[in-house]
Parts: C-alpha cells; sequence; structure tokens
C-alpha cells in the first residue's frame, strides 16, 4: 500500500539572466527561483492496483515517482509504502520495488543481456532457484529467448524495454514503476508491453504505478487515473471522469487541463 | 553479508573486463599509449640527471624506484575507483537514481559501476620501474622495508582514491570547473615522481598535514632508501588513510544534496 500525505517538495533554480554581464553577476551572487513540484500531494494507492499517472510536462509526476521510489526526499508531508518510510529504509524498501525509466537503462551496454541478469540476482541476493524460475517466466512471457545473448547496445528500443521489464521483475518486486515505458516504441512493441503488464498484475497481484502520455496506454492499463497538475491531485477516478463527448481522449484531455487553468486564474482573480 | 558484497564487487569486475574486452583494439592502443607517456617520463629523468648526478642527495635509481612507486599508486586507483574519477558522467545521466534504486552500499555500486582494466598497462609498467630501481639502488631488503613498500601502495592507493572521491562528491553540487581537481590527482603524479622534499619545506609542509601525499611517499621512502632508519616510518603511510574520513563525509553531505535537491 502506498500513502501520501500532504507531501511538498520544493526546487530551488539557480535563476540566471542571459549575456556576459548578467552571468559575471551570478557568479558573485546566485538568486534562487522557488519551484514547487509537488505542492501538497495526497493519494492512498491499494495493493494490486494498476494506477496511470497523467499530467502535462512538469506537473511534477516525475518528481512524485522519485519521492515515492526514495531517490528524493519530500520537504514535507507523509509518504509511506508497505510500511517503509522510501528514503529512510532505502535499503529494505527497494528490494521491494521495481523500477523502469523509459528513456535510461539499467543494462550493462556491452554484455549480454544475461549477463546483466546475472549481476541483478547478486545485487538483491534472488536465491539460484528462484532465479531460475522468475527468468524462465518472464523470458516465455516477454519472448527473451533470442536476446539473452545479445549485447544491449545492440537491441533495438522495443526490444530493450522488454528486457528492462524482465530486469525491473528478477526480484519478485510487490511493487512496480513504470516511467513511461512505452516511450518511443512501435506498436508491436507498444502492445506486447501493455499485454506483459496486465499480465503480471493480474497473475502476481504486483501493484504497478504508471506514468505515460500515451492515452492509449491508460485506456488499456489502469482502471484508475490519477490526473497530477501544479503539483496537486486534480482528478482521481476513471477515464470515464475525463472523456468527454465526441472528442478524442487526448483532445479531453487537452480540454481538461484548458479548464483547469481556467479555473485556476479565476480564482486567482477571486483572490485579488 | 561482507561476503556478499566481496562476491558482488567481483561479479562487477569480471562484467567490467567483459565490456572492455569487446573493443580489443581500444585497449591495445590504450596501453601502448601509457607505454609511449611512461618512456617519455622515464627519458626527461635520464636527461635531467645527465646534468646532475643527483638531486637534493637522491640518485637517479632513487627516483625511478619512486617513480614507480607513485605511478602505481596512481594507476590502481584510476583502475579500481574509476567510478568517483568519472562521476560527472553517471550524474548528468541520471545514472545516480538507479543506484538509489537498489538495495546496496552506494559506494560499492560506484566502485563496481567502472572498473577500468586498461590501467593494468601503467600498473605493469609501474612495477617494472620499481624493480628497476630497486635492484639499481641497491636496497638491502627485509620484512620491514617490504611491508614499508606495501603500506605506500596501500595508502597511496587510497589517497588518490579519496582525491577521486571529493570530486566525485562535488560534482552533487555542480558538474563545471571540476577540472582544477586534476591538480591534486594528475600533478601530484606528476610532482611524485620526485621524492617531495626537492620543492622546499613549505610544499612537503603542504603534502604532510593537508593532503598527506608525503606520508606515501617522501618520509617511508627515506626508510625505503636506508637514508633513516626509524622503525616508525614503515607505519607512516597508514596515518594518511585519515584522509578518507573527509572523503567519506564530503560524500555523505553530497549524496544527501543530490537526494533532497534532484538532478
Amino acid at each position: 500500500m502506498i500513502h501520501l500525505e500532504n507531501v511538498v517538495k520544493i526546487y530551488k533554480v539557480a535563476r540566471r539572466g542571459t549575456g556576459t554581464k548578467e552571468t559575471l553577476r551570478a557568479f558573485f551572487r546566485r538568486d534562487y527561483t522557488e519551484i514547487r513540484a509537488l505542492n501538497g500531494l495526497s493519494f492512498d494507492i491499494q495493493d494490486g492496483e494498476i494506477v496511470g499517472l497523467l499530467g502535462p510536462n512538469g506537473a511534477g509526476k516525475s518528481s512524485c515517482i522519485k519521492i515515492c521510489t526514495g531517490i528524493l526526499y519530500p520537504d514535507s508531508g507523509t509518504v509511506e509504502c508497505n510500511g517503509f518510510i522510501p528514503y529512510k529504509d532505502r535499503m529494505r524498501y527497494t528490494r521491494e520495488i521495481g523500477v523502469v525509466f523509459g528513456q535510461r537503462t539499467q543494462l550493462f551496454w556491452d554484455v549480454p543481456v544475461g549477463d546483466s541478469y546475472e549481476l541483478l540476482k547478486d545485487i538483491y541476493d534472488v536465491p539460484e532457484q528462484k532465479f531460475r524460475e522468475n527468468l524462465q517466466e518472464l523470458t516465455e512471457l516477454l519472448d527473451l529467448q533470442k536476446l539473452l545473448m545479445t549485447p544491449a547496445r545492440q537491441l533495438s528500443l522495443g526490444q530493450r524495454m522488454r528486457c528492462e521489464l524482465a530486469a525491473s521483475l528478477l526480484h519478485d518486486p510487490k511493487i512496480l514503476f513504470l516511467d513511461e515505458p512505452t516511450i518511443g516504441l512501435d506498436a508491436v512493441s507498444k502492445l506486447a508491453v501493455r499485454k506483459f503488464v496486465r499480465k503480471i498484475n493480474e497473475e502476481k497481484k504486483t501493484t504497478v504505478i504508471l506514468t505515460t502520455h500515451d492515452m492509449q496506454d491508460v485506456e488499456a492499463l489502469s482502471e484508475r487515473v490519477m490526473l497530477i497538475g501544479k503539483g496537486r491531485l486534480i482528478l482521481d477516478g476513471t477515464l470515464s471522469d475525463i472523456r468527454r463527448e465526441g472528442a478524442s481522449l487526448d483532445e479531453s484531455l487537452v480540454e481538461f487541463y484548458r479548464d483547469m487553468e481556467r479555473d485556476d486564474q479565476e480564482s486567482g482573480d477571486a483572490a485579488e | 553479508m561482507k561476503n556478499h558484497a566481496f562476491r558482488l564487487y567481483r561479479h562487477y569486475i569480471s562484467i567490467n573486463v567483459r565490456s572492455a574486452m569487446q573493443y580489443k583494439a581500444s585497449f591495445v592502443l590504450t596501453i601502448l599509449g601509457q607505454t609511449l607517456a611512461t618512456v617519455s617520463t622515464l627519458l626527461s629523468l635520464v636527461f635531467i640527471f645527465r646534468r646532475f648526478p643527483n638531486v637534493k642527495g637522491f640518485t637517479i635509481n632513487d627516483v625511478i624506484l619512486c617513480c614507480g612507486i607513485v605511478q602505481m599508486q596512481f594507476a590502481a586507483a584510476e583502475m579500481w575507483a574509476r567510478g568517483f574519477d568519472r562521476f560527472a558522467e553517471t550524474v548528468r545521466k541520471a545514472d545516480f537514481d538507479r543506484i538509489l534504486l537498489r538495495p546496496r552500499n552506494q559506494i560499492l555500486q560506484v566502485l563496481g559501476s567502472q572498473f577500468e582494466i586498461s590501467r593494468i598497462g601503467r600498473l605493469i609498467q609501474g612495477i617494472l620501474m620499481l624493480v628497476y630501481g630497486f635492484l639499481k639502488a641497491g636496497i638491502s631488503w627485509n620484512f620491514m622495508k617490504v611491508l614499508t613498500l606495501v603500506h605506500m601502495l596501500f595508502a597511496g592507493t587510497m589517497l588518490f582514491s579519496g582525491l577521486h572521491m571529493i570530486r566525485a562528491s562535488l560534482c552533487f553540487f555542480t558538474l563545471q570547473g571540476l577540472e582544477f581537481m586534476n591538480i591534486f590527482t594528475d600533478g601530484f603524479r606528476e610532482h611524485g615522481k620526485y621524492p617531495l622534499s626537492i620543492y622546499g619545506d613549505k610544499f612537503l609542509l603542504v603534502c604532510t598535514f593537508i593532503i598527506p601525499y608525503a606520508l606515501t611517499q617522501y618520509y617511508p621512502l627515506l626508510y625505503l632508501l636506508g637514508k633513516r632508519t626509524d622503525w616508525w616510518l614503515a607505519f607512516l603511510p597508514l596515518l594518511a588513510l585519515l584522509f578518507l574520513i573527509p572523503c567519506f563525509l564530503l560524500w555523505r553531505i553530497g549524496v544527501r544534496h543530490y537526494q533532497s535537491a534532484g538532478s
């Protein structure tokens, strides 16, 4: 179970003007701008759910994932995942989660994928027997047989993503975080990834938290959708709460954001 | 658990070596380049000692011995602490996130992330210089002197590793202008060819109390060469290990900063 309450995350960003003069000035005195990436985010996710995190770029999705996985400390608020405080109990907590970043790899570039898996086995202390079972199962589900002997650098993006998914599941995590898992994939690979995630969730009851910009991912995978905007939860419901008559999901979402902006402005005006 | 950590580390090394062997030509050329660099170092020593029979009481054989030792210290650190040496890249590519996502000691993971086997060339050249200097310098070897040498090599490697670690820790705060740290690593490899006393008392003082190079080079060298006979000089290099404490603390502060500020 994942529980976030009033989580705030503020980044200090050095602000610097353009031009030589400004750059020189910044050398001696730095001005910081505060960016509230998360501004009082609260939600609960039950075991075995698949939840899609949606939101425009810069809405705070990545910060949310980073806090839930223990990479970042929150500035205030409570975070509890499976009874752990992620950023404090890192060593024990990370054994129970798997994380896939669509834009980065966790495989060693120049050795066969299978060798990277062997290393992961040692990193997570997976017992030999269990490792063999998991590897065999994942190989079948993701059709990895031919890829295991291939160095990661020779894989296509779609093949690599399948290998990444397997890599993050070798140690039987209870929670799986997927940060844009289908980015850049062709149709066949996208479908394969979606089917696989569904299957893992059904069979192993793995909780899945997914961020994506692909509305079809969400449609195919998650009953529950959380919409994040400006560091807050704007909507916690299903896709039907977003969908509008006669518009595609993407169009609906854009309109949703637009309404959100307008509401914000109006409430801002009212406050003045 | 300790045993596991060691096994994991060996596994990391094995993967790194296998990766390097994918690029055999690059491996060979790197070693060739190192050999040329070493030859030019040796030539420069030969030319200088043609003009002067000795430098502040050290003969060319003494200096070659010293040079070999520092070379080995430097190469060993570059080999096993390469992950810290190249840490800017790790931070830039946000690979440190992945390290935080794994249930293992961060330092172990950084060390494991890169093991630069090609530095073996420089290491071997260091050994050759050491052996040559040792044969020519006419040292009468005994157990204590071997112990001194082992201490020097170990502590010197750790000292260089600590310096790499400092630079890595600074990467958490900024990725700009960290080249100045090379003064302390590559710079000392260059200066360390000669026993540090030749640069004057002030420099020696800095290298004793601030960055304790001299503890792993000059003082124990005097003992090796028989210029001084105090037994404690054999153990002096170990004192340089204290330098790792601030390195470690700085690293902790860096990680803490990374986790609060993001990349």
